[in-house]
């Protein structure tokens, strides 16, 4: 799992670049907006004290661009998404899957600077 | 000497796979225990399901009845040789020969050959066409052919000849039984039981012929074969299945001289060894006391028996098996328990016959009417759990045993086999044969949940048939040891959902943080926070969208519409008792065509628009408020549907108004949120065109008033709803609803529609009579009143949120860009749109992407 998680989170592509996405208050506490980058859906969330998580929109289990309207909460003490479609979990912080541990999305190193979120990739 | 003991096996069916899975269940590391393990296996793959066999003409693949899990035959000291088919037995050589003059030789050999089908001495019975019915080669052939046939004959109708017919009749081939007995399922069943599922069966479709021996078959004039009888009257098919029964597969056996039974097969002692104490035979090919047993169970206990004893264990013994077998066969429930047939010298037995439903019931008790020896059940074989039980454990009758069969007068519970009853030996699931004992050290062990017991014991993971059965024991057992049922809602609360509901109302908790705080941990989850919503929307009714609630939401609750497959949503505007203008329609096929939406009509009886992004949902619906509709909460635990009929209005027979108090009912109880949805009926006659007895409530107008029956359900698992008050007046009939639902929305559980909080109300449909019509309780007025509440506190959800900026800007598919999702594509179907499916996605280019929406949406 680890080494799935270090191959993910960066993007294979060149080196990766930090795009302002909106401001912290465009996401309400608990819920996760959709971002497009550069052509590409990110999903971000917004938990408890501000904590951000980025990731793939894309829910490969549906096929679906859906994961940022999916419930959050923690399975474990572990930060998740539902997917609304088929309600797979996916961990916030590695991507993972938790029902299909062959699944892992892309996360992306995401932050607030001066009350804007920043994601980078 | 090979320090090593080379076992043999010969078979790779489900017998022989047990065996081996036996075998590394003691030695996992079967190397390291000197076992050297070969399988040979004359079939193409590893063992399957074949009791499952037929789920392969219902989509089932090779794989999915698949026994063998992946890697399983890979370990150290197992072998497994596929196609390939042993030919000799060289007792004296300790070797066996296979086809292809390979020797292998042997210290200890299985057989587990199982058993070939029976083919009747027929000429033309190699006739192109004719197939047997045992392997997946077998149906694949079958499959082949019922493409280009037309009709279908089964010869044989046994259990196994019904199944066929069944499957026949799913390829929509013209099917016929052919049985040369005069009735059906002769051997498990009785005369009046065979003629009532004659008639069940013909009901389906299937025609029977009884008393038919077939002496030829040649060419056909209309199709291709023609069967002749010995009556010289004949029969034209296509295509034509023997399944006549089985005969043990003992060539092998016989060849080496070992020991045959009296009617064939190996002959077994207790221990399953065959005459040569260095050769075993389990499963079909194997005969004890001169009985064979075609049924899985019996052969896992051979294979179990075996096991222990080449383990140099002789404490487990074979003897006998219960024969007790239940099915549904074409949907049809038939049982046979015991001494069906009622041989036993002395015995009495009890009938109980409905030829309008065609149910038929025996028990066979004995002389001295303290014991059930059997039963044949027909039609419905509800009672099957506890007829087999009692009679496998020899335990006391009721006095008045014939009530075990009668059908339960409306509501009363039957007396049923109280699980405390039951012995701790007796076998509660026997395809794996657990134990009642087995089941309760399970649950002692921590196990308690049906998951945790079907994958640490296997009970229930076969034909299922021993589940409920299984679980009533596991609860059992869990209150005896003092534990608690666990109905917690999930691991953030260690509450039911009845009991948050107090919670959150007793503690006037209205935010899904305070109630974590005060009676939970973590964050949360996808369970219990649309739980949470639920309850405080039943409660306080707020508005949903709220940002304190929005969180909270099933993501349909919070874009206020039904996700489709593709991300895209539906737009179901509410008309109440399915009653609308022409303007309504004309303005709803006009926003649809504007915003290039599919429609259709529902089953709920409105229309439902399809292919909306998440974007365009606030303009579309702006739209639909302007024209007077409101949200139909189609995506809600909520109010769906009051479905009605025209009623006295217009129909010749109506007694009373069912249009007016469907709209009266739908505009009460829109918006009102419970653990799962609700759906209503109104029909202004007995003749039910609304199916009001299929709703959560219906209503029904007499000459005398409204007839008021609760807690139907149609979808996955029907119920027809029962009449709980006769002759309401409009008023009352509301009264009693408002306390009914309430009543619901406080004790059901998360996702309980009223039919199975209905069932699993202790006291049934009388105690729920005596709360909500008699008032036992004296909570009446309290859940009157606060339904009230909620109706007063009505808003439609969308009509605010399109009116608050704030809540408007949520729907959008991107916090950063006006872009719709791309991914998002539909083609054109019939004249709409239609989502296009991920190979047409790839092949539209890029350009092509969206279909062109008829009205710009920003
Ligand atoms: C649209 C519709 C099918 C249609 O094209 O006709 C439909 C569509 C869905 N039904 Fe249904 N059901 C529709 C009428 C029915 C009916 C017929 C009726 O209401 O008379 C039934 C059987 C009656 C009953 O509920 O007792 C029905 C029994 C179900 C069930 C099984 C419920 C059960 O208790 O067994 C589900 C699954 C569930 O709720 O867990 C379900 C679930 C669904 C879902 C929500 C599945 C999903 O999560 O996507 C579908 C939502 C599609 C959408 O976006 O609107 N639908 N569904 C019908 C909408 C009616 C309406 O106007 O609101
Ligand atoms: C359609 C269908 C439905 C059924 N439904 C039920 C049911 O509901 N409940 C129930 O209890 N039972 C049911 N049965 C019966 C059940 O499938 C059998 O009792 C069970 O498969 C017997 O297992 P077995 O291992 O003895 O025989 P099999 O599963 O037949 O396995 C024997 C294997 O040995 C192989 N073999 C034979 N001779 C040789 C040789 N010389 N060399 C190498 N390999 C050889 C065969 O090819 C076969 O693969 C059903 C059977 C069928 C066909
Ligand atoms: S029956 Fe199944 S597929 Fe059809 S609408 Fe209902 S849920 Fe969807
Ligand atoms: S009796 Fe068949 S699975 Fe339990």
């Amino acid at each position: 799992m680890n080494q799935l998680q270090a191959t993910n989170a960066q993007p294979a592509t060149t080196a990766a670049v930090w795009h302002s996405v909106c401001a912290l208050e465009d996401i309400w506490p608990n819920m996760g907006v959709c971002a497009l980058i550069e052509g590409q859906q990110i999903a971000i969330f917004r938990l408890k004290d501000d904590q951000l998580y980025a990731l793939d929109n894309h829910d490969p289990h549906s096929e679906a661009n859906v994961l940022s309207r999916g419930l959050v909460g923690d399975l474990g003490g572990e930060p998740v998404v539902a997917s609304p479609i088929y309600k797979h979990h996916y961990q916030l912080r590695t991507g993972l899957c938790v029902e299909d541990a062959t699944v892992c999305l892309n996360v992306y190193p995401v932050e607030v600077r001066d009350g804007k979120v920043w994601v980078q990739r | 000497m090979n320090q090593h003991t080379r076992i043999l096996v010969v078979g790779n069916g489900m017998v022989g796979h047990y065996f081996v899975q036996e075998l590394v269940k003691r030695h996992p590391d079967l190397a390291a225990a000197n076992l050297q393990v070969t399988v040979l296996g004359e079939e193409p793959r590893p063992a399957y399901d074949r009791v499952h066999l037929s789920s392969f003409f219902s989509g089932s693949t090779a794989e999915d009845l698949s026994l063998v899990e992946p890697g399983f035959y890979d370990r150290p000291g197992l072998t497994l040789r596929l196609n390939a088919r042993v030919s000799q037995i060289d007792r004296h050589q300790h070797t066996v020969t296979l086809t292809d003059n390979t020797i292998l030789p042997y210290d200890k050999l299985v057989l587990a050959t199982g058993s070939y089908p029976f083919v009747p001495s027929v000429a033309g019975r190699d006739r192109e066409n004719c197939f047997v019915y045992r392997t997946i080669e077998d149906l694949e052939a079958m499959t082949a052919a019922g493409k280009t046939a037309k009709s279908g004959v089964v010869v044989g109708g046994g259990l196994l000849g019904l199944e066929c017919a069944k499957a026949l009749k799913d390829m929509g081939l013209e099917t016929h039984v052919v049985e040369f007995a005069p009735r059906l399922m002769a051997v498990q069943v009785d005369e009046a039981g065979g003629k009532v599922l004659r008639s069940k069966i013909e009901e389906l479709g299937v025609h029977v012929h009884t008393s038919r021996n077939t002496t030829a078959i040649v060419d056909g004039a209309t199709a291709r074969h023609r069967m002749v009888f010995f009556d010289d009257t004949w029969l034209e098919t296509d295509m034509i299945v023997f399944s006549a029964g089985i005969r043990p597969r003992d060539e092998l056996a016989r060849e080496s001289g070992l020991a045959i039974g009296a009617r064939g097969g190996i002959a077994i002692d207790d221990f399953s060894r065959s005459s040569d104490h260095n050769i075993y035979a389990i499963g079909e090919c194997a005969s004890w006391n001169d009985e064979m047993f075609g049924l899985v169970a019996p052969g896992y206990d051979m294979a179990r028996t075996a096991c222990a004893h080449l383990l140099g264990e002789t404490s487990t013994l074979f003897q006998g098996a219960d024969m007790s077998t239940k099915l549904k066969l074409m949907g049809v429930d038939v049982a046979s328990v015991g001494d069906a047939h009622g041989k036993t010298h002395g015995c009495r037995s009890y009938q109980y016959t409905d030829e309008v439903r065609n149910i038929y019931k025996k028990i066979v008790v004995s002389g001295d009417g303290k014991k059930l020896l059997g039963a044949v059940l027909i039609g419905n074989a509800d009672e099957y759990g506890t007829l087999q039980q009692m009679t496998v454990n020899e335990m006391p009758l009721p006095e008045n045993p014939e009530f075990l069969i009668l059908p339960a007068s409306d509501g009363k519970e039957k007396p049923g086999l109280g699980v405390d009853a039951l012995p701790d030996t007796a076998v509660l699931c026997s395809c794996n044969n657990v134990s009642k004992g087995a089941i309760g050290e399970a649950v002692a062990a921590g196990n308690c949940s049906i998951g945790a017991i079907k994958s640490c014991t296997k009970a229930g993971t076969a034909c299922g048939g021993c589940v409920p059965l299984v679980t009533q024991v596991m609860k059992a057992q869990m209150v005896k040891l003092g534990m608690t049922v666990n109905n917690h809602l999930c691991e953030h609360f260690p509450y039911s959902r009845q009991e948050l509901y107090h919670l959150v109302r007793v503690g006037q908790i209205k935010t899904f943080d305070e109630l974590l705080h005060k009676h939970g941990h973590g964050l949360g989850c996808d369970i219990c926070k649309p739980t949470a919503a639920s309850v405080l929307a039943s409660c306080w009714n707020e508005f949903i969208l709220k940002k304190d609630l929005a969180s909270l939401q099933d993501s349909n609750d919070y874009f206020l519409g039904n996700i489709q497959k593709d991300g895209s949503y539906s737009v179901v505007p509410r008309m109440p008792g399915g009653e609308v203008t022409p303007d309504g329609l004309i303005a709803i096929g006009q926003i649809a065509k504007k915003y290039g939406l599919y429609t259709k009509v529902t089953g709920g009886a409105r229309v439902d628009m399809f292919g909306a992004r998440v974007e365009q949902l606030p303009n579309i619906w702006e739209e639909l408020i302007a024209a007077g509709f409101e949200s139909g909460h189609a995506y809600g635990k909520s109010l769906r549907t009051v479905k009605s009929c025209v009623g006295s209005t217009w129909c010749r027979y109506g007694v009373d108004d069912s249009v007016g108090l469907a709209v009266q009912l739908e505009n009460r109880y829109k918006g009102l949120r419970a653990p799962h949805k609700i759906k209503f009926g109104v029909s202004g006659c007995t003749r039910e065109c609304a199916e009001a007895q299929g709703k959560d409530v219906g209503l029904i107008a007499t000459e005398n008033g409204w007839n008021l029956y609760v807690c139907g359900n149609g979808g996955m698992k029907p119920r027809h709803a029962e009449l709980i008050a006769s002759d309401l007046t409009k008023e009352e009939a509301i009264r009693m609803i408002d306390r009914f639902l309430m009543f619901y929305i406080r004790t059901a559980d998360r996702l309980q529609r009223t039919s199975t909080w209905r069932d699993n109300i202790e006291g049934g449909l009388d105690y729920l009579r005596d709360v909500v019509i008699n008032d036992s309780l004296g909570l009446g007025a309290e859940l009157e009143a606060q339904m009230q509440h909620v109706v007063d506190n009505y808003q439609d959800e969308w009509k605010t949120a399109v009116n608050d900026p704030e809540v408007r800007k949520r729907f959008r598919s991107f916090v950063n860009s006006v872009a719709g999702d791309d991914n998002i594509v539909f083609v054109n179907e019939r004249n709409q749109i239609r989502p296009a499916t991920p190979a047409e996605k790839q092949q539209t280019a890029p350009a092509a992407k969206v279909i062109p929406i008829l009205a710009a949406t920003e």
